[in-house]
């Protein structure tokens, strides 16, 4: 089986250092919503100026290059036990380099390992087998601040009046957005996802942020949905930064997965401005990054 | 736009409001999670004796951030000794983890000013007032663009917490940021708060 690691550390590069152009047109299109002279467009012109300067530099868009969250598609005859291994020492690597802060900690010796390894769990690998030749590799970094905003809610939640349908989620997915002010980064996108436990919400809720901006649900409620929790999310007045302003939310993903009777899930992930995701694919000889 | 040196007078820290922007020179320490913990438990509450360097670390900060500027920060850094240190990436981190700790540590160094994102609660705010100092917010994620203000990296304590929770000693040129929260009692962040929560509950009741 061929070596990818050297590959993967330029994927890790990419994603650290060059944010994708959906995002940043996001972020020059709200540049004009903001009243001139204000705090919030000062944000947003200084987001955009390191968005270039990393660009141009190779260096990491934000200092906190978050948790690595890989996803791996493969086709029938590659070995996962060594498309892990190559990751993990590309992830070593990239460290090495500066693309990556050390950012695996031991949680209960308080120790950073120093090489963004820690455990089986870190960094985060998902495997799936696919039909086809092409094997393609994705890569989010999801930053700590804005993961710390997240927020899971059971319904009914009686304290907002949020009930067990779509505008019981309105309800609450507006509540994470408020309650997380600026302390994400704003301007964010949403991840949500409805139903499943606890541990598959959370995890279908940052899944959905793999698609590009401005893609839409193919179910026209849910999509709806997502335009509406954009447009309402910014009538809060949170701003880039907190600081006040129109720019709260960029978009909004959702998607929705089987739940027990008992159980009504709603999770948001909220993702910073500094939504760094990348794909490289790699069929036959060739190897291409989007 | 105000343009400040550290050390930093209780003059220009009063001058300051809510929403001014500023851009700071001079030097300052990055100091988050594990330094707040550590310097709250060694030297201020002292529930924890001091190890090793502690004492001698304790009275270089005692000079370094005398007037001088705290900064929430987890650098990415280059290099492997003081010669070779560069910042390569230096944005923010979240500032309301050290709300327990933040007033206190203000007032036993004598700190003029807290930079972080995101604002810090009510207990910072009257540390604010009291010391005097104010609240500097940075722009979230400009890690590349904030680093290149880093002119020097003059020291490094306590680096066995991890680069990310080292306290560096750096020297700034014309560092971005604007006072959310000031030494009169005005938080950007609770006038946001309120007004989005007014917002929300109108929206809720749609
Ligand atoms: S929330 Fe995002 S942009 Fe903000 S500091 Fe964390 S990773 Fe960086």
């Amino acid at each position: 089986m061929r070596d990818l690691t050297n590959e993967i550390v330029e994927l890790i590069r990419r994603t650290s250092s060059s944010l994708p152009k959906d995002v940043e047109d996001r972020l020059r299109t709200s540049i004009e919503k903001e009243a001139p002279g204000s705090a919030a467009r000062g944000a947003l012109e200084t987001i955009l100026k390191n968005i270039e300067l990393s660009r141009a530099n190779s260096t990491p868009i934000c200092q906190d290059t978050g948790t690595p969250i890989f996803y791996v598609h493969y086709p029938v005859g590659w070995s996962t036990i060594q498309l892990r291994r190559q990751i993990r020492a590309a992830m070593e690597e990239a460290t090495k380099k500066s693309y990556m802060r050390p950012n695996a900690v031991d949680a209960i010796y308080d120790k950073n390992s120093g090489n963004n390894l820690g455990g089986d769990d870190f960094p985060y690998i998902h495997f799936e087998e696919v039909e086809g030749e092409e094997l393609t590799i994705e890569l989010m970094l999801k930053g700590g601040g804005c993961e710390n905003v997240g927020r899971q809610y059971s319904l009914p939640e009686n304290t907002l009046g949020a009930g067990r349908d779509l505008a019981g989620v309105r309800k609450v997915v507006l509540d994470a957005v408020q309650k997380a002010q600026g302390q994400g980064c704003a301007p964010g996108i949403l991840g949500v996802a409805i139903g499943g436990d606890r541990g598959s919400s959370y995890i279908k809720s940052k899944e959905v942020l793999f698609s590009e901006m401005g893609t839409r649900n193919d179910d026209p409620k849910l999509a709806a949905l997502e335009e509406q929790l954009t447009k309402e999310s910014n009538e809060l007045g949170i701003g880039p930064m907190g600081f006040g302003g129109k720019t709260t939310v960029l978009d909004t993903k959702i998607t929705g997965l089987s739940r027990l009777p008992a159980s009504y899930f709603v999770s948001v992930s909220y993702m910073c401005w500094a939504y760094r995701r990348r794909k490289m694919t790699v069929k036959g000889e060739e190897v291409m990054y989007d | 736009m105000h343009q400040i040196q550290t050390p930093i007078g209780d003059e220009v820290i009063r001058s300051l409001k809510v929403g001014d922007s500023v851009t700071l020179s001079g030097t300052m320490v990055t100091g988050r999670d594990a330094a707040h913990k550590w310097m709250i438990e060694t030297f201020i509450k002292q529930t924890r004796p001091a190890q090793g360097d502690d004492l001698q670390v304790h009275e270089e900060l005692k000079k370094l951030l005398n007037g001088s500027v705290i900064y929430h920060c987890g650098p990415v850094v280059t290099g492997k000794s003081l010669q070779e240190y560069r910042f390569i990436a230096a944005g923010p981190t979240t500032s309301i983890r050290e709300e327990p700790y933040q007033a206190d540590v203000m007032k036993h160094f004598n700190i003029k000013g807290v930079i972080g994102k995101g604002g810090m609660g009510a207990k910072t705010l009257k540390g604010c007032e009291e010391t005097p100092g104010v609240y500097f917010h940075a722009i979230g994620g400009a890690a590349s663009f904030l680093a290149q203000t880093v002119t020097k990296v003059t020291g490094v304590f306590k680096l066995e917490f991890g680069m990310p929770e080292a306290m560096w000693v750096i020297e700034v040129k014309d560092f971005p940021v604007v006072v959310t929260m000031d030494s009169h009692g005005g938080s950007q962040h609770a006038v946001v708060d309120e007004a989005s929560k007014k917002v929300l509950n109108d929206l809720l009741s749609r």
